[in-house]
């Protein structure tokens, strides 16, 4: 089997009359990686597979492979593979034939054909069941035959558009652990699209988060979690409290927003510094499971005072669902279930703390429209 | 069974239901069995004088069966060479009709499916439907005129210097073809687009992924997904074309007969209906075992056709 090779995108732009579906997106992606691209629906992710595969030409940009530029390369030239988001089986082929379609192409002999698909469906632990019609597959066999039909191609490049978005919870985060261990496995480097956060941030090395056609960020899990590069991101990848104002002071890697919960204090986000100025529209984000209840008598900028609208005890933590002031900006608080006992009442006020370092100064800008 | 009475009845309401089955019985007894059965019990009977009918002469027989074999008793042949012949021939020519017609109308048919979009296709569905607004004979005289002596086909020719004399299309039956192919594209491209419409183009976008040439895209992927409507329309066309009478009337050479041409004699021309009905019948027998031996060869099942 051969071994990845990496992908960047140059400055790419892809247009559909005067609809802009990717705005100077450039990435690179280096060899034998787990790449996500995450973003909400019609942000471009698909776009730009299918940029990469060859299906669709550049309106600007480049796309490298390997190094190579691909323009003028056709997607049946091309050292990827792509696996749809719909799988796009063939159903009137068995599995076996599915899976050895690409080595039919190669001129590859029948029983040359068979053998490496029963090999194949070792691997994805489908052992007998090439003789099967893909209709008789579960939604997870056919998953991992759409892997194995990929990877009987021998591409460098795995391109996955979504492929879990149709399973259920269960026997996705199954998948998700399944794909990673191929990947691991065969070590090719595999680009994998999705809107799912958790699944981009489980799986991969680096994740590149998109909003409208432009990528807003790029890095690993962590990075993207703890140190979003804009309002989106810090929005869109996991649940955060967003509260906007105006920066009220500077100093060093913190800044002090002037907003309706009072003034609140936050280390400004790496993206962000040096660019962010005193006066300028800004917003803090908190996550929730940085908000404590504040200790007796606490005050200052790190602490906020909320009204309790709502509690939800899940067993391992608690929600508390609060808002700021009367009809303010929703605030949730996740506290791990230490055995303690209910810490408020509906309707009574609460005062909160968090660690300005847990929490994230960024210039006023778009917010993720999810819940 | 009762119970399944029931239940249709109660689901469509009573005067709905009787409603239906009544028109439903009315369609299959009165206009397909009856007529039929009628032929049969037709081919199967003398030729009598109206007196006689009902007489004790009047008697089951398979004389128009064995004509069509034997022909008239001692003649010099031993066998009915004329009919028999073309009877052979009407239906090679049918099958090779049918399947020039697949050829042309299979990449007109993916063309529109899945290539063209919105106006433009319904632009060029519309331009394939128009012509036949105009009655079936019209169009092949309209045939016969571009494929005359003096017409559009051999103007053409001649103007470019490929010819010098004309080429006599209708005495060697290639209008006769060409206007038989051209009369049933409808019912070749309708069933096949449609079948090739509900194919999801990622599968031929997968297949093209795994580096497959076109033509394997065709042949692996899009035909076989299409192999109901291909069945469709090609047994549409194939019985159709058997069973013309028109364009052989109007484009067939002088010399050539089609089937159909004899059927219509035997009632029209000898008043033998008890011959005509055999005939038809040997014909419409012969098209049913041959599309259903080459639809088992294909390995589709005659069910998928009405899908
Ligand atoms: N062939 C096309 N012609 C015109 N517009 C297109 C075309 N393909 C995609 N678009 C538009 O480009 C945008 C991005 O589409 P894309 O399919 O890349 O989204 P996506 O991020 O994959 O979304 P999803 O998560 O829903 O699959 C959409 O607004 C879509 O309408
Ligand atoms: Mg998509």
């Amino acid at each position: 089997m051969k071994s990845g090779v990496g992908v960047e995108l140059e400055h790419l732009w892809i247009r559909f009359g005067d609809f802009v579906a990717v705005r100077d997106a450039s990435v690179k992606i280096e060899e034998g990686e787990f790449f996500s691209f995450l973003g909400p629906s019609g942000c471009g992710k698909t776009t730009i597979l299918r940029t990469v595969s060859g299906f669709q030409d550049p309106s600007e940009g480049r796309v490298l492979i390997g190094g190579r530029d691909m323009a003028g390369t056709g997607p049946n030239k091309r050292p990827t593979a792509l696996i749809f988001q719909n799988l796009a089986l063939f159903p009137l082929m068995k599995v076996w034939e599915n899976i050895a379609f690409s080595l039919e192409v190669r001129g590859v002999s029948k029983a040359g054909r068979r053998k490496r698909a029963d090999e194949l469906l070792d691997l994805i632990a489908l052992p007998d069941q090439g003789d099967k019609l893909v209709d008789e597959l579960s939604g997870g066999q056919r998953q991992r035959v759409a892997v194995a039909r990929a990877l009987a191609a021998e591409p460098q490049v795995l391109l996955l558009d979504e492929p879990l978005s149709a399973l259920d919870l269960k026997l996705r985060q199954h998948m998700r652990t399944e794909l990673r261990a191929i990947q691991q496995r065969v070590g090719l480097t595999f680009i994998y699209i999705t809107h799912d956060q958790g699944e981009a941030l489980t799986m991969s090395d680096h994740v590149a988060v998109m909003r409208e056609g432009v990528i807003e960020q790029v890095g690993d899990g962590k990075e993207i979690y703890d140190d979003p590069a804009t309002s989106f991101v810090a929005s869109f990848v996991g649940e955060n409290n967003a509260f906007s104002g105006r920066v009220t002071s500077l100093n060093g890697s913190h800044a002090v927003v002037d907003t309706e919960v009072g003034a609140l204090r936050a280390r400004i986000a790496t993206a962000a510094r040096g660019t962010l100025q005193q006066d300028d529209n800004a917003m803090v984000f908190i996550r929730p499971e940085s908000l404590d209840v504040a200790a007796d008598g606490a005050a200052g900028d790190h602490t906020l005072s909320a009204r309790v609208v709502n509690e939800e005890f899940e067993g391992q933590s608690y929600h508390v669902f609060m808002e700021a002031g009367d009809g303010g900006s929703p605030i949730k608080m996740s506290l791990t279930n230490r055995g303690q006992a209910h810490i408020s009442s509906i309707g009574g006020a609460l005062t909160l703390a968090y660690d300005p370092d847990q929490a994230v100064a960024l210039p006023q800008g778009a917010l993720s429209d999810q819940e | 069974m009762a119970a399944a009475v029931r239940k249709f009845i109660e689901k469509n309401g009573v005067g709905m239901a009787v409603f239906m089955t009544l028109a439903v019985t009315f369609w299959i007894m009165v206009l397909i069995v009856l007529p039929q059965l009628t032929m049969v019990d037709f081919s199967f009977r003398f030729k009598l004088p109206p007196d006689a009918i009902g007489g004790p002469q009047d008697q089951w027989t398979t004389t128009n069966y064995e004509y069509f074999i034997k022909g008239n008793p001692g003649n010099s042949d031993g066998w009915n060479r004329v009919d028999v012949t073309v009877f052979t021939r009407t239906l090679i020519a049918a099958f090779f009709v049918t399947v020039f017609n697949f050829i042309v109308c299979y990449p007109i048919a993916y063309y529109m499916a899945k290539v063209a979009t919105g106006g433009w296709a319904r632009m060029l569905a519309l331009s394939l439907v128009v012509p036949y607004w105009i009655n079936e004979i019209l169009r092949a005289f309209a045939f016969r005129i571009i494929f005359g002596d003096a017409g559009l086909i051999n103007t053409m020719l001649k103007t470019l210097g490929l010819i010098t004399d004309s080429i006599d299309f209708i005495r060697a039956d290639i209008a006769l073809y060409a206007g038989l192919g051209y009369a049933y594209i409808l019912l070749m491209i309708f069933p096949l687009y449609s079948a090739i419409e509900s194919l999801d183009r990622n599968q031929v976008e997968a297949a093209r992924d795994m580096g497959s040439p076109w033509w394997r895209i065709h042949w692996r992927i899009v035909m076989p997904f299409a192999k109901p409507g291909i069945t469709a329309g090609c047994t549409m066309v194939f019985m159709l074309s058997a069973g013309a009478l028109a364009a052989p009337q109007i484009l067939g050479g002088p010399s050539s007969l089609w089937f159909t041409q004899i059927i219509y004699q035997g009632f029209f021309e000898y008043f033998n209906w008890q011959r005509g009905a055999a005939y038809a019948i040997i014909l419409l027998g012969s098209c049913m075992i041959i599309v259903l031996s080459l639809t088992k060869l294909f390995g589709g099942k005659m069910g998928e056709i009405g899908r």
